[in-house]
């Protein structure tokens, strides 16, 4: 594995001849928050998972905020990854944030991808004239807070334990809400790249067929934002997940395989 | 009670658990919020406690309302993307701070802690909750937060001043002097406090010029109004009497006279005039207390140029000062450094004290010549670099050279 491979913590698993399904984490978490669904997906699938920079067991030093500062340098992250693994026909899953940073890469280049599969995705949180993002930008701020808040007792101390360890995850493990541990600068300036992005103009340049999957109930991507995408993206197909929350690989991990799986196969 | 001896601790034991009878009391009015949800995030069960701090009743939670729909809206973008995900990939999440809106839209700051309940078969029922009242403590946290931001304003100022101080001690470029190349380098070893070495190089007639490189005792602001003083002084004192020798006295004088008795400061220095003579130049140069500077020579050779008898600077009133001349001829290099240089901890097994040392320096300087100016400072620069951590000092280089024939 080369340099982009360490960086991203890029992990390969699945049938080597089957086609590749790459599964990328939203904001908040690493690529834990597939567990449930990637082993299912391996039976039929070659699975590439991987951190974006600044998450999980990625390459903290690798992270700047100004290297890191829109969505489309997480999309350039995306691409250089298909690159190095000599991917194409790939079948990108991008849970949240991720699912724009996937139509990002596929209209840069298209040819890498076969299809996309756009897991509550929202082009913009930010409410905006004639457009319902879910969000006012006084809500944002708020949720800025609530990172600081949460990260007071963060120590930088604990990244090289969990970070620096690969071959022991256990050292990680014993810490208490040891998953998703992000630094506190990075995940505020992720957390402002995330949801003060606004990408519906680009929904429409989108060649590669998409499918939109949303949840009954989910304040973060609400079903109206589920339908712009659908709406902007042409010939793309829309599945609404009996599922709550943002994270239905989480909440509801049988129906998010199904939705990934069939529409990957076919 | 009151009466001590047989059987009264028994009674107590007795009478205190008969006070606490009741499991479902205890529930209700616990002095914490108790809550438990579905796996979907309705609200199933509700205390007392809670209700009452939230101003709900129970009929307008329970079954009707899920947990994050009593979360501040920032609040319930953290728990989709934090509290949730990682709820589910351990079962359990402690000690989260969000905040309630309660009933009359008032926020009440909590800290939270979930875990999952399973059933007999090991599937996830449901989700227990506890909330804790944490209004006292966020605000002491909300403190200590801007506490650290401003602290983290401070220094960003700070450092920015430090960068301007020492960019206003330190020449911005090096003058032009006809025939020869002059290069330098300055490795500041704090960014939180101006380093206390110095160099200069300046014009005194159309053929003379003078150049200084020195060491001030200490750093920061002390040190920076110093090397301030020197810096005038040395070039003053050149105009009037460019012998190197009293330019060095009058400094010794000017720093003895301003800072003696319990605050006395001193420095090491090497002050130098050059002028052109035949194919290169001559270098007049004297030192007080400083390491001697090095020659890389055409041939290949380098060698230390040391003045003897040279004092600290401002230690005594008078002090006395040798001056030693220099042929810089074509292809010769002339490098001045302080000694954060050979001081730096390299773990060397040539010193006794695992610093880079003398010797270190001499080989390095003879595989280096012959050289140039820009060449020896860009190799030194790099080993400084190379040294990381062991690098603890302030280091000034400034390197001299006649180009050889034909370059």
């Amino acid at each position: 594995m080369g340099d982009i491979g360490a960086r991203n913590h890029v992990v390969v698993s699945g049938r080597t001849d089957g086609p590749t399904v790459m599964l990328a984490h939203g904001f908040g978490c690493d690529q834990n928050l597939w567990r449930l669904v990637a082993p299912e997906l391996a039976r039929d699938f070659r699975v590439v998972l991987f951190d974006h920079v600044g998450a999980g067991r990625s390459d903290l030093s690798a992270w700047r905020p100004e290297r890191y500062a829109t969505l489309d340098d997480y999309a350039e992250d995306i691409l250089r990854i298909c690159r190095e693994l000599d991917l194409s026909d790939v079948v990108f899953v991008g849970h949240s944030v991720s699912a724009m940073m996937g139509v990002l890469a596929a209209i840069q280049e298209p040819q890498r991808f076969a299809k996309l599969v756009l897991l509550v995705p929202s082009p913009c949180y930010i409410d905006d004239e004639g457009y319902r993002g879910g969000f006012s930008r006084a809500d944002i701020d708020e949720l800025l807070e609530s990172l600081d808040s949460n990260y007071l007792g963060w120590s930088a101390a604990m990244a090289p334990v969990i970070m620096g360890n690969p071959d022991r995850p256990e050292l990680g493990e014993e810490l208490t809400n040891s998953f998703c541990r992000t630094d506190p600068l990075i995940a505020r300036s992720f957390a402002r790249v995330t949801f003060l992005s606004d990408h519906r103009a680009e929904l429409a340049k989108v060649s590669v067929p998409t499918l939109v999957v949303e949840c009954v109930e989910d304040v973060i991507a609400p079903r109206e934002v589920g339908a712009f995408v659908h709406a902007q993206i042409e010939g793309s197909r829309l599945v609404t997940l009996p599922a709550t929350g943002h994270c239905p690989q989480l909440s509801a991990p049988e129906v998010t395989i199904e939705a990934i799986a069939s529409f990957a196969a076919r | 009670m009151n009466a001590p001896g047989h059987g009264g601790r028994r009674e107590v034991v007795v009478f205190s658990s008969l006070l606490e009878d009741s499991a479902e009391d205890l529930y209700e009015n616990a002095p914490c919020g108790y809550l438990s949800t579905l796996l979907d995030g309705q609200i199933a069960k509700v205390n007392a406690t809670l209700l009452g701090w939230l101003g709900y009743t129970r009929e307008e939670l329970v079954g009707r309302r899920a947990f994050s729909d009593l979360l501040t809206v920032g609040g319930r973008l953290y728990h989709e993307t934090h509290f949730a995900p990682l709820l589910r990939l351990q079962g359990e999440v402690g000690g989260v701070a969000l905040e309630l809106r309660t009933a009359d839209g008032s926020r009440l700051p909590v800290l939270v802690t979930s875990k999952v309940k399973s059933g007999a078969d090991g599937r996830p029922q449901l989700i227990r909750t506890t909330i804790f009242d944490a209004s006292d403590r966020r605000a002491y946290e909300r403190e200590l937060l801007r506490a650290r931001q401003e602290a983290e304003l401070d220094r960003e100022r700070l450092q920015r001043l430090v960068r301007t101080l020492q960019h206003s001690l330190l020449p911005s470029s090096l003058p032009q002097v006809p025939g020869l190349r002059a290069a330098a380098h300055y490795h500041i070893a704090s960014r939180d406090e101006v380093g206390g070495d110095f160099y200069d190089l300046f014009p005194l007639t159309s053929a003379r010029w003078g150049f200084f490189l020195g060491d001030v005792c200490g750093k920061g602001a002390g040190a920076a109004t110093v090397t301030s003083l020197i810096r005038y002084t040395l070039r003053a004192a050149a105009v009037y009497d460019s012998d190197p020798v009293t330019v060095l006295d009058t400094l010794n004088a000017a720093l003895h006279q301003e800072y003696h008795g319990d605050d006395p400061r001193y420095c090491t220095a090497i002050f130098g005039i050059l002028a052109p003579d035949g194919d290169g130049f001559s270098i007049t140069l004297a030192s007080g207390g400083h390491p001697p500077c090095l020659l890389l020579r055409a041939d290949g050779t380098a060698d230390y140029q040391p003045t003897p008898n040279g004092l600290l600077i401002g230690i005594l009133p008078s002090a006395t000062f040798t001056s030693r001349a220099i042929h810089l001829g074509p292809g010769d290099t002339l490098l001045l450094y302080t000694d954060g240089l050979t001081e730096a901890r390299t773990g060397a097994t040539g010193t006794p004290d695992g610093r880079f040392g003398d010797e270190a320096l001499h080989a390095f300087a003879t595989r280096l010549a012959p050289t140039t100016a820009s060449a020896a400072v860009a190799a030194l620069a790099g080993l400084l670099e190379g040294f990381g951590t062991g690098l603890d000092d302030d280091t000034a280089i400034l390197a001299l050279s006649v180009p050889s024939p034909g370059e």
